[in-house]
């Protein structure tokens, strides 16, 4: 099994430079926010370990709302972030990079305060990298080259039963004759379905010891948690009940820059941006949630849904500027109003837990209750803190994690050496 | 204020009944050239409420306005800023929105009729007439309408069909019961289908299905210019309750195109033929469901017995697709779920599925949960009835285009009538499925090198059956979203435009 990782390069932009860095940005698309896979800059196609990438300016445009706690203003710097999700290790991938495109990087991260052009690229991106707090990966072990193997495998197969009359035909005659089709095109070399490779033995031991140590740890601290949570509850309270909801609806011209992105692919992205409420109490929360979350989709939520959510490919939260900021960037099937209405619909909870401790999110009532469920409110603070991503790419464009899943599914009912016909019976409902 | 009856008499009759008696119909689409003129014709126009009438009206009159005809008016910036940002853009007046909707290639509003993107009307009237009535009535409204500063760009006409839409389907079937009485519920999880409403959802004012009040202009002071108070604002005069968002699309159809082609694919087999019609709409030619009845009963369904027949039952008998295909039309437009997976009942059901486990198998929770995504329709038809023979014909060169000149009514544009239009009906996902559009609505332009041109046909203990390379059945002729106000809504609109 081959285990994801994912890097964010981030810098600050010069200023006066950050039209010039968004026109360039722009020529490596192919329609607006989508990627020529070939562009001369970064050639992402080149980099057959890559799920997604983007980059996306991060400018704080509701920084102004801090006011209404009377905290000071936080700086007003845009910086470029550049973030992938990858096969392999981020090292490997920060190699690949540099090895493809070298010269573009150099080019777009000139536009950044730190970068000079004598300075060696590997390092500036390592000495820049801002780690996750929380990631999300729908199949841990789902490698890019497997996604299109399957795909292939898939679309052979509907076109074999196109051709093939199979009318009256039972499911184990054409389980026998798709498996028989399938080893003639693997054969004659039409057909590639690369075997898992072995797990690195030091991502087991980490993966063991987080498995193992976390709970651990907490069981370890939960005296002290216990103690602490009536006081916590009552902190809680005092902030729910005070924190001011800031949620005008956003400007035409935003929603507009957000939407001229969208909808170009099966697949959408995400980026948003905001202020955590000022005060120790929501920043501590927030980060023991995260780390609390990391947990859970590490270990738990990596078999292809989020709670009830199974449209998100990847996605991740990260800390910014000593944690008094947050990032959210995600990747997920369908389009907006979908995404948002299985928010509200279906984890509602999760949602708040997360972000209402960012300034400005509907009110919640005991950290999971209401928040996302005042619907336009909520939708219209999604809205406001998203920001344009200015490049995006998605290495299987069409091709949505259910697709994916599907897929693996068909595959693993051909390498099946038997079938029961209750599993036949499943199998044969995938097509 | 709850709703009462005083609220019929200050609300477009539309929101409550189909007016089907009245069969004859026709949409004026007007501009407004003259805004004081138009607002004296409209502060006495005729227009007929939701307040139930004895002996019934043998015609009946609705007017709508588009953002551009209420600015027209002289609803001033601030005010109209407090419609909802689909309504403000209109259907075409983004191509963002036209990609999202599908209406792109043949289907983009550069080639529409009317409500393309330079070319939306500042007015719709809707005429409602007993057979036999309308064309004298008719022309007197124009000329009223005519002398009193509007334009008339377009009259859409419609035909009586017998209740039946022009592929030969009994069509408006099923519809959402509205909670007029405000005794629906939504506090908590809604854990089976019904087909009661919030009325929030269809008419602006009032508590929508989230138990919120949906956005809307509302404007300091108590009574504002003759508006009724805003239910969720103390001291602020709502200028949209008691009214809605009214979708107009028309779609051709191609009633030949889809029989030749169903044709051809069961070897000129009528009965075959017919079947796979079915299977495509979801829905039997005669109405009735291809599910059998659950025993069941559900909310809002019924008590006339043909309604608890046609609709009377969900998709959760028919887990795999087989009695109706996934892609199927009807499917698409109301999944008929529930908010959690069919078969949740306790807490603890309840909590395994919110931590995303209990999966049984990979379809599981695929689909949004269908209440949050209704609409009240009041589409017409347009055109010939070709009987089933000449369907299967060659069209003679002159033929007149027939269609569907539908009308939708709801209070959330874009988690409505946008979502369905673009999560399930135009979807190639829909439901888990691959490369599939609506079989009937379907525009067959390919998404990120995804064709969307199947049809599958789930089949018990074998693989599914796939038609591939479908045409283009429907295109799409017009469109635009307007503001259906209340009465008095209508009023003061009518009195800014004369004092303006």
């Amino acid at each position: 099994m081959t285990p994801q990782a994912n890097i964010m390069v981030v810098a600050p932009i010069i200023a006066g430079r950050e039209a010039e860095l968004r026109r360039l940005l722009a020529s490596m698309n192919r329609e607006p926010g989508v990627a020529d896979p070939d562009n001369p800059l970064v050639p992402f196609g080149k980099i057959t370990t890559l799920h997604f990438a983007r980059f996306v300016v991060l400018e704080d445009k509701t920084r102004e709302d801090l006011l209404v706690y009377g905290a000071p203003l936080p700086n007003a710097i845009n910086s470029l972030a550049f973030l992938c999700d990858c096969d392999g290790t981020a090292d490997a991938l920060r190699r690949d990079l540099v090895s493809h495109a070298e010269a573009g990087l150099r080019q777009i991260f000139s536009f950044c305060t730190s970068f000079q052009s004598g300075r060696d690229l590997l390092r500036w991106m390592e000495e820049h990298e801002q780690t996750a707090a929380t990631t999300y990966n729908n199949w841990l072990g789902r490698t890019a080259q497997q996604v299109r193997e399957e795909e292939a495998l898939r679309k052979a197969l509907d076109l074999r039963l196109q051709k093939k009359a199979t009318t009256g035909w039972n499911a184990r005659q054409v389980w026998e004759e798709l498996r028989a089709f399938v080893a003639d095109e693997k054969a004659a070399r039409r057909l590639t379905l690369t075997p898992a490779a072995r797990t690195p033995l030091s991502w087991s031991i980490k993966n063991l010891l987080d498995c193992v140590g976390v709970p651990l740890l907490l069981l370890l601290l939960s005296p002290i948690l216990l103690l602490y949570l009536p006081i916590f509850l009552i902190q809680l309270r005092i902030h729910e009940l005070n924190d001011p909801v800031i949620a005008p609806r956003p400007s035409t011209e935003h929603a507009k820059a957000l939407a001229v992105f969208e909808d170009r692919v099966i697949t959408n992205q995400f980026s948003a941006y905001g202020n955590i409420k000022p005060g120790l109490f929501r920043r501590w929360t927030l980060a023991f949630l995260l780390f609390a979350v990391e947990y859970t989709t590490r270990h738990i939520y990596n078999r292809g849904f989020l709670a009830r959510v199974n449209t998100i490919h990847f996605a991740r939260w990260v800390f910014l500027d000593n944690r008094t900021r947050l990032f959210f960037a995600s990747n997920y099937d369908g389009g907006l109003e979908t995404y948002m209405g299985d928010f509200i619909n279906k984890v509602a909870w999760g949602l708040n837990i997360v972000f209402s401790n960012g300034v400005g999110y509907p009110k919640t009532n005991w950290l999971v209750m209401d928040g996302a469920k005042d619907e336009l409110t909520f939708k219209d603070f999604l809205r406001r803190h998203q920001l344009p991503t200015d490049v995006w790419y998605d290495a299987a464009p069409g091709i949505t994690a259910f697709d994916m899943e599907r897929n693996s599914r068909i595959r693993d009912g051909i390498e099946q050496e038997s079938m029961t016909d209750d599993e036949l019976s499943e199998w044969i409902k995938l097509f | 204020m709850p709703f009462t009856d005083a609220d019929y008499r200050d609300m477009q009759g539309l929101l409550r009944f189909g007016y089907v008696h009245l069969t004859e119909a026709c949409f004026l689409l007007l501009r407004i050239e003259d805004a004081a003129a138009a607002g004296h014709w409209l502060e006495s126009a005729p227009v007929a409420t939701a307040e139930e009438q004895k002996p019934s009206p043998k015609t009946a009159l609705q007017i709508a306005l588009t953002c551009e005809g209420l600015r027209k008016l002289g609803l001033p910036e601030d005010l109209l800023s407090g419609f909802s940002a689909e309504f403000l853009s209109g259907m075409s007046g983004d191509e963002n929105r036209s990609r999202r909707l599908g209406d792109v290639g043949e289907n983009a509003p550069s080639y529409w009729g009317w409500g393309g993107p330079s070319d939306v009307p500042d007015a719709v009237v809707l005429l409602y007439a007993r057979p036999g009535l309308l064309e004298e009535w008719k022309r007197s409204i124009e000329t009223g309408l005519k002398n009193s500063g509007f334009k008339l760009l377009q009259c859409l006409p419609t035909s009586d069909m017998g209740g039946v839409e022009p592929f030969g389907f009994v069509d408006g079937v099923s519809q959402p019961t509205l909670d007029w009485e405000g005794r629906r519920d939504v506090s908590g999880d809604q854990l089976t289908y019904g087909n009661v409403t919030m009325l929030g959802e269809f008419v602006l004012g009032y508590p929508n299905e989230y138990g919120k009040y949906t956005t809307r202009p509302v404007i300091p002071g108590h009574e504002t210019g003759g508006l009724p108070a805003a239910d969720d604002s103390e001291g602020y005069s709502d200028l949209g309750r008691n009214g809605s968002y009214l979708v107009i699309r028309q779609i051709e159809q191609d009633v030949r195109g889809l029989w030749q082609f169903l044709d051809k694919q069961v070897s000129g087999d009528a009965s075959k033929r017919q079947t796979l019609a079915e299977k495509m709409v979801g829905r039997q030619m005669s109405g009735d469901s291809l599910l059998p009845m659950t025993d069941q009963s559900i909310s809002g369904v019924g008590p006339d017995k043909e309604d608890i027949q046609r609709n009377q039952f969900t998709f959760d008998g028919d887990a795999d697709g087989v009695r109706c295909p996934f892609g199927a039309h009807v499917r698409r437009a109301n999944p008929r779920n529930a908010d959690y997976p069919a078969g949740t009942h306790d807490l603890l059901e309840k909590l395994i599925r919110l931590l995303g486990f209990g999966r049984k198998s990979i379809r599981d929770d695929m689909v949004a949960s269908t209440r949050f995504h209704r609409l009240v329709r009041r589409g017409r038809e347009y055109g010939t009835k070709l009987s089933p023979d000449q369907r299967l014909q060659p069209k003679p060169p002159d033929e007149a285009a027939s269609g569907l000149e539908f009308v939708c009514l709801n209070a959330n544009i874009s988690r409505q009538f946008e979502f369905i239009q673009s999560a399930w009906l135009m979807s190639g996902k829909f439901d888990g499925l691959n490369e599939e559009g609506d079989p009937l609505l379907g525009n067959r332009e390919a998404v990120a090198g995804c064709p969307v041109d199947k049809f599958s046909l789930p089949v018990a203990g074998g693989v599914r059956q796939q038609i591939q390379g479908l045409p283009r059945f429907t295109t799409v002729r017009g469109g635009a979203y307007f503001f259906l106000p209340g009465v008095r809504a209508l009023r003061y609109l009518a009195r800014i435009a004369k004092f303006d």
